[in-house]
């Protein structure tokens, strides 16, 4: 019972506690406790928050910090210490290119490519659409979808069909046709699945046999995940070469704190994010207002 | 899965189970080692806070004063709080007096509730049922004719037009009453919990079906997010139940615990894989077992009654927890199993296999069982029976006959070794059952186990779902008769 009066809302409880230590105005061991706590609700993770907190810690004793802005703005440098540095940007280089979209089931992949086709159309690439997803059901009919509205010609197998080979296609067909770009859908499959794993490490290595190169493979991960997410972009990354992270519904109530630990572990950046539903609704990842966001009470209120 | 979660508290358990003294600062050592389990186990930290607060009261209170064993009163302590945390009763879906049953179904975007409606609409129709699914995602792309598709495979009808979503779900009803089906499952789009709009949107949906019963659909991959989602959900909609998709993988979960702590709903059913076959009813019981490593032979059992006939599923859950079966038999199983859905899924059940399904899993995977299945078959009958007669020469043969590799040979034979010893050992000792020598007790298989006695499912009829099997009721020379807790050493016994 009383947990249940005092969890209240978990936006509440960010909220609170971020005013909790903004209220306390100095700076004591209960402070390093809430800030640990906004970071964990944040889904970021115990050992990367402990680590943050530890190494926040020694700074704000280094440069005598007393005052709780203070503090939190050596927070927030200490993240964007973390997230820093990573080269952010989509790589083409193929005749044509092929990004690669890989992730467990629900993340957005579909979604993410129809937006992102659609992004790239209007900044003057041809883009062809690569139904990789062959298992679930209507997956290529919602691809479909995005194709028209993108302008953009797709690429399709019959349900079942073999998804190295609906890709390979899809490059073949763009490269006849002299097109930049092919994004290539896969179905979604979770990442214990050894012989899924072994099918996408085929598909990447197809993707790449023909006239295009495979010059980004893209983890996309909900921002609603949570500590499975390093479990997950581990598994990706050894079987498809992840090259980075779409960050996707970041517009929900959840932060999406589980890829600081992926790219502090792993190395792997956040590309792109989605932050709703409509059209120009994907875009680049700035780590700093990232983590703003990450620190924003009631962002979304 | 949840297998992160139990193997993790094996470790801890076993650390403390034999000492002898606890000062304060071990419980705290201790404490601190539960919290980080539990938060990487994705269990909201408010959560994390009332279990490890009501550990703590009692680990450093009066109980463990006067107890003769003070490491084995904590872990008996840590298994009853964790259970009382999951305990409660199994959701029982309830049929409407006037048909159709109304079900609807909301969720995040992306958490399965698609693919949940058509396997429900597969669970009610095992259920004797006539289910209909209605397609209210009119959002996402395509969301229908996934739903279309689902449907003509499992032969439910699936009603949708090109309106509005409150108005699908009205003709929907309207459809089915005409149709004479009695279960009516409706998808929606999903939506995020602070969308005001498409809240609004799935509350009007609600209040023109009048549903007897609403799930929120709920991914298990979730973090700390989850509690705050179904709290949402639950304010606008009054939610019922859970359905936990995604099961299979190897997240832990404990959004889901959270979620029955904080929002006081349990999850009625669980999809753990990518066939329409791989949903079930959730038993909060029976995952407090399978947390502690107990595995899970109910459900195994009744899986096996859904696709064999019923001697048949005695005889086989029987040869298997017996482990006298040999290379012919474990083909066998490996081909009926698979008939009942996903092999790591079913092997995810059998107690004690938790832990050894990830390395089972790249040699029984789907696509592997045929290179099995070739070793086999060019294995004299001999050596089916008994593989420890294989030498090199043999081997060599095998290998020659079955166009696979030496090593491939020596690993199945290895692992089939492996998974006999472990079967073997939890059909001596399996739950319900004393340990072996000491009067060994041949039950009449699985079957018995299950269903007819008392320490998988604790107290039977208590509320609490799931006791200490044993510790309760048991002198300090006894040890506990589950297979599971063999597997974490044998720490309740000194």
């Amino acid at each position: 019972m009383g947990l249940r009066s005092s969890l209240g809302c978990a936006r509440d409880a960010w909220s609170t506690h971020l005013a909790t230590v903004r209220a306390a105005g100095s700076v004591d061991d209960r402070t390093w406790e809430d800030l640990t706590d906004a970071l964990l609700l944040a889904d970021i993770g115990v050992s990367t928050t402990e680590a943050l907190i530890a190494g926040l810690r020694h700074r704000v004793g280094m440069d005598g910090v007393d005052e709780i802005e203070g503090v939190l703005g050596l927070l927030k440098e200490e993240i964007l210490g973390r997230l820093g540095g990573a080269d952010r940007s989509l790589a083409v280089g193929g005749s044509p290119s092929v990004w690669l979209f890989v992730g467990v089931n629900g993340v957005g992949k579909t979604t993410t490519i129809g937006k992102l086709g659609c992004r790239e159309v209007a900044a003057g690439r041809s883009v062809v659409f690569a139904a990789g997803d062959t298992f679930r059901a209507a997956a290529a009919d919602q691809l479909a979808v995005w194709a028209d509205r993108a302008g953009s010609s797709l690429v399709r197998g019959a349900e079942g069909a073999d998804p190295g080979s609906v890709v390979f296609d899809a490059v073949e067909h763009a490269a006849a046709r002299g097109a930049d770009l092919v994004l290539a859908d896969t179905a979604g499959r979770v990442h214990t699945r050894g012989n899924l794993m072994d099918e996408l490490t085929k598909v990447r290595r197809v993707a790449d046999k023909g006239a295009g190169t495979v010059t980004e493979t893209l983890l996309v991960v909900d921002a609603t995940t949570g500590q499975n997410g390093l479990v997950q972009a581990r598994q990706f990354a050894a079987a498809a070469d992840v090259t980075g992270i779409v960050l996707t519904k970041l517009d929900g109530s959840a932060r999406g704190g589980i890829v600081v630990a992926v790219q502090d572990d792993l190395g792997i950046p956040v590309k792109l994010v989605g932050v709703g539903e409509g059209l120009d609704d994907l875009v680049s990842f700035d780590p700093r207002d990232f983590v703003d966001a990450l620190f924003a009470v009631d962002a979304v209120a | 899965m949840f297998e992160g979660l139990s193997s993790r508290f094996g470790l801890i358990l076993r650390k403390v189970r034999g000492r002898g003294r606890l000062g304060p600062e071990d419980v705290e050592e201790f404490l601190g080692e539960i919290r980080v389990a539990l938060l990487e186990a994705d269990v909201h930290l408010g959560v994390v806070r009332t279990l490890l607060d009501r550990i703590g009261e009692r680990a450093v209170g009066s109980e463990l004063g006067g107890a003769l064993n003070p490491g084995r009163m904590v872990v008996k302590i840590v298994l009853e709080e964790l259970t009382e945390v999951l305990g409660g009763e199994t959701f029982r879906p309830a049929y409407a007096p006037k048909p159709p049953t109304v079900v609807l179904l909301a969720g995040l975007q992306g958490s399965g509730k698609t693919t949940a409606a058509a396997k429900l609409a597969r669970w009610y129709k095992g259920q004797g049922r006539n289910p209909m699914l209605i397609g209210a995602d009119l959002l996402r792309p395509a969301a229908v004719e996934q739903l279309r598709t689902l449907g003509g495979r499992i032969n439910v009808p699936v009603f949708s037009e090109a309106t509005d979503p409150v108005s699908v779900a009205r003709a929907g009803l309207a459809e089915a009453v005409g149709l004479g089906r009695d279960v009516v499952i409706c998808d929606t789009a999903g939506r995020l919990a602070i969308d005001e709009d498409l809240m609004a949107e799935v509350a009007e949906i609600s209040g023109a079906l009048q549903p007897h019963h609403t799930f929120l659909v709920i991914d298990a991959m979730t973090g700390q997010d989850a509690v705050t989602t179904a709290e949402a959900f639950h304010a606008r909609l009054g939610l019922d139940a859970l359905i936990i998709t995604k099961l299979d993988g190897d997240a832990r979960g404990g959004a889901a615990l959270s979620v029955k702590e904080v929002v006081g709903r349990p999850i009625a059913f669980a999809s753990s894989g990518e066939t329409l076959e791989d949903f079930e009813p959730f038993h909060p019981d029976r995952l407090a077992g399978r947390i502690l490593g107990m595995g899970d032979v109910e459900t195994l059992i009744e899986k096996a009654e859904e696709t064999f006939a019923e001697e048949q599923a005695e005889a086989a859950a029987a040869r298997m927890l017996e482990g006298t079966f040999t290379l012919d038999d474990f083909l066998e199983q490996v081909r009926a199993l698979r008939k009942m859905g996903s092999v790591s899924s079913i092997m995810g059940m059998v107690p004690g296999m938790a832990r050894q399904v990830r390395d089972l899993d790249a040699e029984v995977d789907e696509r592997r069982i045929d290179r099995i299945e070739g070793i086999i078959n060019s294995m004299t009958p001999a050596e089916r029976v008994d593989p420890d007669v294989i030498d090199g020469s043999r081997r060599a043969r095998i290998a020659a006959g079955s166009g696979t590799q030496v090593g491939e040979i020596n690993q199945l034979v290895k692992q089939f070794r492996e998974m006999r010893r472990i079967m073997k050992q939890m059909g001596a000792t399996g739950p319900g059952r004393k340990k072996a020598g000491r009067g060994k007790k041949k039950g009449r298989g699985g079957r018995t186990t299950a269903r007819g006695s008392a320490p998988i499912d604790g107290k039977v009829g208590g509320k609490k779902g799931l006791s200490l099997p044993g510790l309760d009721d048991l002198p300090a020379s006894q040890g506990p008769s589950s297979s599971g807790l063999d597997l974490l050493g044998s720490w309740p016994l000194d």
